[in-house]
C-alpha cells in the first residue's frame, strides 16, 4: 500500500511536466511586484505607446494608481490622457473593431490579462523583444514569436531597427557535439541563417548599432518594466494574496499543534 | 429560582417531547461508534463534508456578483477579481476547492476499493456514493463554463457535442441540452441554474442519505472486521469509539487544519495550478471563432476522456463517438455494482489474495497514466496505450468475480490491529 501512497503523490509532478510550445524559445523573466519604481515605469511606457490600441479595460486607474503608490493628482495628468476618463474609470480607449480590422487587419487584444493567457510573463517578454525589419510587410516589420502580426513596432524608435542575419556559429557534429579542428583543438565556425540559427537556439537577429536612442540594455530594461507591470495587472492582488497567505500559513501551523496535542489527550483513553 | 443547568435541562426536555434532537445527537454523534482502528485514508469523508460547505459557501458570494450572461459573465469574474473586496479570495477558494473536493473524494473511493467498503452491508453507502460522484462530476462541469472563457466554451462544446453520437436522437439530444445549436447565453443561463441550484440541492440530499445509511450499518475499517460482533456488558462495541468527542476531535479536528495548510498553499501561492487548475486559455473571453491549440479538460476529468477516445473504430454499424460514449458511461457507472462483483471472503485487501493486490495496484497505475494520457494531443502510439489502460480499468472489475473466489486469502483476526 505504500506503493499507492507514493504513486498518489505522484501525479501531480508528472502532469504539471507538459509544456507548451513556441516557434522560438522563449527568454525568462523574473518579475518583480515589489519594485514599484519599474511598475511605474512600466506603467509610463503602456499608456504612452500602447494604450491607444491595447484597451485594459479589466483595470482601472484608479486601481493601478493605489497598487502602484501613484497619487491621484499624478495619475490624472500623467497616465490619464482621454478627458472622458474619470480616476475611477476602467483603462479603455477609443478604437473601435471596424478600423482597427482597416488598418492592421487584426483587432489589437485586450492585454489586462494577456500573461496569464501565456502562462506567464516569459512570452509577452520575449515578443517585444523579437521584431525585425521586413519590408514585406505592411509596417515593415515582422516578429520572430508572432510571424505576420498586424502590429507595427511602436518601440522602434527606441530599439532601433533588428535585422534578420546570418552568423558565424560552431559546426555541429552527427554525435551533437561542437565539431573541432582535430590538430589546433579549435572549434569548426560555419555561417549559419535564419532558421538554421534557431533550432541552435541562437537569436538569428541582430540590431543595427545606433539606430535606436536606448542602448540594447536599457531597452531590455524597458521591456523588463513593461512586463512587470503586465504581470502585475494579470492578477493585481498577487502581492496582498502572497502576504495574507503566509499568515494564514503560520495561524494554521500554530493551529495545528494545538489540535494535535488536544486530540491526543482524547484519544490516550483509547490506546 | 431554577439554577441555569436545571433551566436548560427544562427547555431541552421540551423540544425533545417536540423533536428528537438529544436523540439524534446521541444516535449520530455521542453514541455513534466507529472503529478505533481507522486511518489516514477514513479522514478524506470529513474532508469532502469540510469542501463542500467551502463550495457552498464561497458560491453563494460569488454568485452575488457573477452576471450570468454571454456579455458580462468573463467581465464579471474580473470584476470579482478586482473590485470585490477579497473577491480574488472567494473566486480562488472556490476553483481550488474544486479540484480538491475531487482530490478528496478519489481517495474517498479508493478507500472503499481498498478496505472492501462496498461490501455488504455497506452496498447502499456505495451507491450513493456513486451518485455523489456522477452528481459531482455533473456540478463541475456546469460550473466550468460559467467563467465563460474560451476553454469554458470549447470544452463545453466538445462535451455537449457527445450527445450528438447517439444514434437517432443525438442531434436533438444535443440541441436541447443547449437550447441552442451552439453553445450560447441561453446555455450559460441554464448551466448556471442547475450549478447554483440543483445539483447543490442534489448533493446535499445525497450527502445527508449517505451519511445515515452509513451510521445505520455503520463504519467499515482497515482490517474489515465488525466491531459490533466484540462488545462489552452494556452492548459498547470494544474496538469502538464515540465519534464525538474522541474521533471528531481526536482525528478529524488536527486532519481539517492539515487539510487547510495544504489548500492555502495552492490557494494562495500556485492558483492556477500551473495551468491545470485554472487553465490559459480561460483568461481569454469566449471565442466560437479561435480553438485553443489543444481542448483538454480539467485533470479530474481526465482519465475518463482518455477512455472516450480511446474508442477509434466503428462497430455494430455504429461509429466511434457512439461508442468512445459508451466506454465512458461503462466507466463511470461500472463501480456502482462492486458489491456483485466482489466473491471474496474477507473485506480488506490486507487479507486478499495476491490476485487482488495485483490487480488494484495495476489498475491505480492505469488510471494515472489514462489521467496523463487526457492532457496531450493523442497519438497514434498514446491512443494505443490508453486502449491498453482502458481494458485494464475494466478488467479489474469484470473479472472481479474470478479472482476475488480463486485467490487463497488470509485469516482475519478476531479483533482489530493497531498500527
Ligand atoms: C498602432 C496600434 C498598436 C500599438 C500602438 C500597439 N499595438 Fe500591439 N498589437 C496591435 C495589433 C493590431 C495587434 C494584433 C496583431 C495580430 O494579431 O496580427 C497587436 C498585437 C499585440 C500583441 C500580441 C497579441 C497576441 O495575439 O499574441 C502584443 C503582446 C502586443 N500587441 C503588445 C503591445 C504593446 C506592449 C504595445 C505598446 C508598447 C503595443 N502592443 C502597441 C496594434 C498595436
Ligand atoms: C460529497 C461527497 C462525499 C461526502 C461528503 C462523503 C462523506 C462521507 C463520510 C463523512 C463518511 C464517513 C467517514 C469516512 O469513512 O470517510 C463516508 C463514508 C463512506 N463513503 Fe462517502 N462521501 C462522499 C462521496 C462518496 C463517494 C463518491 C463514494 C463512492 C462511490 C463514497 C463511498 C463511501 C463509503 C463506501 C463509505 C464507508 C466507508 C467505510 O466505512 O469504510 N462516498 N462518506
Amino acid at each position: 500500500m505504500r506503493i499507492l501512497v507514493f504513486l498518489f503523490l505522484m501525479v501531480p509532478s508528472c502532469i504539471l511536466a507538459a509544456g507548451s510550445s513556441a516557434p522560438i524559445p522563449l527568454d525568462s523573466v523574473a518579475p518583480d511586484l515589489s519594485d514599484k519604481a519599474s511598475l511605474q515605469r512600466g506603467a509610463r511606457t503602456y499608456v504612452n505607446y500602447c494604450l491607444g490600441c491595447h484597451a485594459m479595460k479589466y483595470q482601472r486607474f484608479q486601481r493601478v494608481a493605489e497598487d502602484l503608490g501613484i497619487s491621484q493628482e499624478t495619475m490624472m495628468a500623467n497616465f490619464v490622457f482621454d478627458p472622458s476618463k474619470k480616476f475611477g474609470s476602467h483603462m479603455e480607449n477609443s478604437m473601435s473593431v471596424e478600423n482597427a480590422k482597416q488598418w492592421f487587419g487584426n483587432v489589437p487584444p485586450d492585454l489586462t490579462l494577456y500573461t496569464k493567457l501565456k502562462g506567464g510573463p516569459d512570452y509577452f517578454y520575449t515578443y517585444m523583444r523579437s521584431f525585425y525589419e521586413d519590408s514585406t510587410r505592411p509596417f515593415g516589420v515582422n516578429n520572430l514569436l508572432y510571424e505576420n502580426v498586424g502590429m507595427p513596432h511602436p518601440l522602434v524608435h527606441l530599439q532601433g531597427v533588428q535585422r534578420k542575419v546570418c552568423k558565424n556559429v560552431p559546426k555541429i557534429a552527427k554525435n551533437g557535439g561542437e565539431m573541432r579542428d582535430p590538430l589546433s583543438g579549435e572549434s569548426i565556425i560555419e555561417e549559419r541563417c535564419g532558421d538554421d540559427l534557431l533550432v541552435r537556439g541562437i537569436s538569428p537577429l541582430s540590431l543595427v548599432e545606433g539606430s535606436g536612442e536606448l542602448s540594447a540594455d536599457s531597452y531590455d530594461g524597458l521591456i523588463y518594466d513593461l512586463t512587470n507591470f503586465l504581470y502585475y495587472s494579470g492578477d493585481p492582488s498577487r502581492l496582498e494574496r502572497e502576504r495574507l497567505g503566509g499568515f494564514v500559513l503560520l495561524f494554521l501551523a500554530f493551529f495545528y499543534v494545538f489540535a494535535w496535542l488536544l486530540g491526543r489527550e482524547y484519544l490516550k483513553e483509547f490506546h | 429560582m431554577l439554577s441555569l443547568q436545571q433551566s436548560m435541562k427544562n427547555i431541552m426536555n421540551w423540544i425533545d417531547a417536540r423533536l428528537p434532537v438529544t436523540e439524534t445527537y446521541e444516535k449520530h454523534m455521542s453514541k455513534y461508534y466507529a472503529p478505533k482502528n481507522t486511518n489516514f485514508w477514513y479522514l478524506m469523508g470529513v474532508l469532502a463534508t469540510v469542501v463542500l460547505v467551502n463550495q457552498l459557501l464561497t458560491g453563494i458570494w460569488l454568485t452575488m456578483s457573477y452576471v450570468p450572461t454571454a456579455d458580462g459573465a468573463f467581465a464579471s469574474i474580473e470584476y470579482i477579481m478586482r473590485d470585490v473586496n477579497y473577491g480574488w479570495m472567494l473566486r480562488y477558494m472556490h476553483s481550488t476547492g474544486a479540484s480538491a473536493f475531487f482530490l478528496v473524494v478519489y481517495l474517498h473511493m479508493f478507500r472503499g476499493l481498498m478496505y472492501g467498503s462496498y461490501q455488504k452491508p455497506r452496498e447502499l453507502v456505495w451507491i450513493i456514493g456513486m451518485v455523489i460522484f456522477v452528481a459531482l462530476m455533473a456540478e463541475g462541469f456546469l460550473g466550468y463554463l460559467l467563467p465563460w472563457g474560451n476553454m469554458s466554451f470549447w470544452a463545453g462544446q466538445v462535451i455537449v457535442s457527445l450527445a450528438g453520437a447517439v444514434p437517432i436522437v443525438g442531434d436533438g439530444l444535443a440541441t436541447w441540452v443547449r437550447g441552442d445549436f451552439n453553445i450560447s447565453g441561453i446555455t450559460l443561463n441554464r448551466f448556471f441554474a442547475l450549478h447554483v441550484v440543483l445539483v447543490p440541492m442534489l448533493l446535499l440530499v445525497l450527502v445527508f442519505l449517505h451519511i445515515v445509511a452509513l451510521h445505520e450499518v455503520g463504519s467499515n475499517n482497515p482490517d474489515g472486521i465488525d466491531i459490533k460482533k466484540n462488545t462489552d456488558e452494556q452492548g459498547k462495541p470494544l474496538d469502538g469509539i464515540p465519534f464525538h468527542p474522541y474521533l471528531t476531535l481526536g482525528h478529524d479536528l488536527p486532519a481539517i487544519v492539515a487539510f487547510f495548510f495544504i489548500f492555502s498553499i495552492v490557494m494562495f501561492y500556485f492558483p492556477d495550478g500551473g495551468g491545470y487548475l485554472i487553465e490559459a486559455p480561460n483568461y481569454e473571453k469566449a471565442n466560437p471563432l479561435k480553438t485553443p491549440d489543444l481542448i483538454a479538460p480539467v485533470w479530474y476529468y481526465t482519465p475518463f476522456y482518455s477512455m472516450l477516445r480511446a474508442a477509434t473504430f466503428p462497430f455494430l454499424g455504429l461509429d466511434a463517438k457512439f461508442w468512445g460514449l459508451v466506454v465512458m458511461a461503462g466507466a463511470i457507472f461500472l463501480p456502482a455494482v462492486l458489491p456483485w462483483l466482489d466473491r471474496s471472503k474477507v473485506k480488506s485487501i490486507r487479507y486478499k489474495g495476491l490476485a487482488s493486490k495485483v490487480f488494484l495496484a495495476v489498475f491505480v497505475v492505469a488510471f494515472f497514466i489514462l489521467g496523463y494520457l487526457g492532457v496531450q494531443h493523442p497519438t497514434p502510439l498514446k491512443t494505443f496505450i490508453a486502449q491498453i489502460c482502458t481494458a485494464i480499468y475494466f478488467s479489474y472489475f469484470l473479472l472481479m468475480p474470478w479472482y476475488t473466489a480463486a485467490e487463497k486469502t488470509k485469516k482475519v483476526p478476531d479483533r482489530v490491529q493497531m498500527r
